[in-house]
């Protein structure tokens, strides 16, 4: 009997395991970035500026990094969406068993990619390649950091499309081709309606992965924390700023505790859209 | 061998199959089938599971073409039109001949949608035509009155009964000459089954009716011919009233007396 309930409790503290560690970095989180309530304040994280070390003057406003990573994620969601929602349906609908098979180790393939290896590839081919191409004094752009978390985010979502699209009833295909649809009348009004909350949902998850995304963007966004919306410009990212940042920061400093604020923010930020995917995904599995 | 002689002198021959063997892959499915479907009238299709019958059903609207690897030999002539020669059009064709499956599989659309899906496909835009078009379609599935102040609801929250009404309607709505049904009772409950029959007894009319359908009580009270299938081949084919009472064949006879099957 006693063992049932020794199992029990071990089973059940495995489970909550991930609870308490979720409880145990917000607390952290919000421990070490309540100090900056106090001093400078709150409002300091409005400034347009991102100057945490000045002879003059610091600053530590959180715009041009939230501009910045809302610049980068954004360029690349504007890549992602298309190409993986027209890959998904290719693979799903048209593509040929044979081609499938060919086509799916591939995607696999680019996911497995460490992230730092693919921003060696950013770093050495893709900036000059900009570089050259638009004739800019740099390569290091909010462009080329969108193109590499393009191609991180692109497994995910093209894989959680081709679930979405796999899953709606073959019954609808077969009542839309019996009443005469062309493939492709099929595909967009039945087919890619039916399972576009499963394809919104992917969008999320790998909107929530572009922006929590750090090394690529860190290594080729070329890290000025300037405000614009310029894709040609250097930009600085959320995470980058924190993992640039963390290792050389005075331990207890305002601009320590700022970094936190950063963290809380990319936290919220992930959060909401990782509910939102969620909520659609239930409203999904309820409709099937 | 089935003899003309079989329907009235006035009767059109809508379908017409001449030496038809059809395969799925490598194994054969139907052997050498050749008949005439009378225009205007309900065809039943009868026959143990795997008989073929369902697969000649969708010969007729070339559904088996969305499956790889079958293959089909013989002549298939809709209105004496080859739908098998190249220059045909599958479109063209799937709108003359409509069809209702077995599980009612309505879009996860409004009621309205459903119905205007065929008609928009192949081209209307007006609202108002397609709005005539919907009622009209409803009516003549005896939904209208059920359905007519919640055309902007989902399909989906209807009955069972009331779906595969909808699903009769959606394949009106594009005007077909031929109804091909594939069991469209089979997952009912009794009541809604006695709407689709009675409902196939009011299209009879206007429509040349295919109807496969385990259930032979189905096949003697709603159909005007029978045609028993086994084993890929037609074995019987004759007036409902002679394959129920004086079949010709043994195999018929055994089958509809419950013998097997």
């Amino acid at each position: 009997m006693w063992k049932d309930k020794a199992m029990r409790l071990l089973m059940v503290s495995a489970a909550s395991t991930s609870i308490c560690l979720v409880v145990l970095i917000f607390f952290f989180l919000a421990r070490e970035s309540a100090p900056f309530i106090v001093k400078p304040g709150l409002g300091a994280l409005f400034d347009t500026q991102w100057i945490p070390v000045s002879f003059i003057k610091e600053r530590f406003g959180l715009l041009p990094l939230i501009t910045g990573s809302a610049l980068v994620t954004g360029l690349s969601m504007l890549f992602t969406i298309p190409l993986s929602v027209l890959g998904a349906i290719y693979i799903a609908e048209i593509a040929s068993p044979v081609e499938r098979e060919f086509l799916k180790p591939f995607i696999e393939l680019l996911a497995s990619i460490p992230s730092v290896v693919l921003g060696f590839f950013g770093l050495m081919v893709l900036a000059p390649l900009i570089k050259h191409f638009f004739g800019l004094g740099t390569g290091l752009t909010a462009l080329t950091g969108a193109f590499l978390l393009t191609l991180m985010a692109i497994p995910t979502v093209i894989t959680l499309s081709e679930d979405a699209i796999n899953s709606v009833p073959r019954a609808y295909k077969d009542a839309s081709q019996a009443l005469g649809a062309s493939d492709l009348q099929t595909i967009f009004q039945v087919i890619i309606p039916a399972a576009l909350p499963g394809i919104i949902a992917a969008i999320m998850l790998g909107t929530g992965r572009v922006i929590g995304e750090t090394m690529a963007v860190l290594m080729v966004t070329g890290n000025s924390a300037l405000m614009t919306w310029s894709p040609l410009a250097p930009v600085r990212t959320m995470t980058a700023t924190i993992a640039a940042e963390m290792g050389e920061v005075s331990f207890g400093s305002i601009h320590y505790h700022s970094l936190f604020w950063i963290g809380l923010v990319l936290l919220a930020v992930t959060f909401i859209l990782n509910i939102i995917a969620q909520r659609v995904l239930v409203r999904y599995g309820m409709m099937k | 061998m089935v003899e003309t002689s079989l329907f009235p002198a006035d009767t059109d021959h809508v379908i017409t199959t001449r030496q038809v063997n059809f395969f799925y892959g490598a194994v054969q499915a139907l052997f050498d089938i050749t008949m005439d479907i009378p225009g205007r009238r309900v065809t039943a299709f009868i026959g143990p599971s795997g008989c073929g019958k369902s697969t000649f059903l969708r010969i007729f609207n070339r559904m088996n073409d969305t499956i790889a690897g079958t293959r089909l030999e013989g002549e298939v002539l809709i209105n004496g039109e080859d739908i098998y020669q190249k220059s045909n059009n599958v479109v063209h064709l799937r709108r003359k001949v409509g069809m209702v499956f077995q599980k009612s599989n309505p879009f996860p659309k409004s009621i309205f949608d459903n119905v205007a899906y065929g008609p928009r496909i192949h081209g209307i835009k007006d609202k108002q035509q397609l709005a005539g078009i919907v009622e009209q379609s409803l009516m003549r599935s005896a939904l209208w009155d059920e359905v007519k102040d919640r055309l902007e609801t989902n399909a989906l929250g209807l009955s069972g009964g009331q779906q595969q009404r909808l699903c009769i309607a959606r394949a009106l709505a594009v005007g077909p000459e031929i109804l091909l049904m594939d069991e469209p009772a089979s997952a009912l409950d009794p009541k809604s089954t006695i709407r689709i029959e009675d409902l196939i007894g009011e299209l009879r009319n206007d429509y040349t009716i295919v109807i496969v359908t385990h259930n032979m009580q189905q096949a003697a009270r709603i159909s005007d011919y029978t045609a028993f299938f086994y084993e890929g081949r037609l074995v019987e084919f004759n007036a409902t009233k002679k394959i129920f009472t004086k079949p010709r064949e043994k195999q018929t006879e055994d089958y509809i007396t419950g013998r097997f099957g």
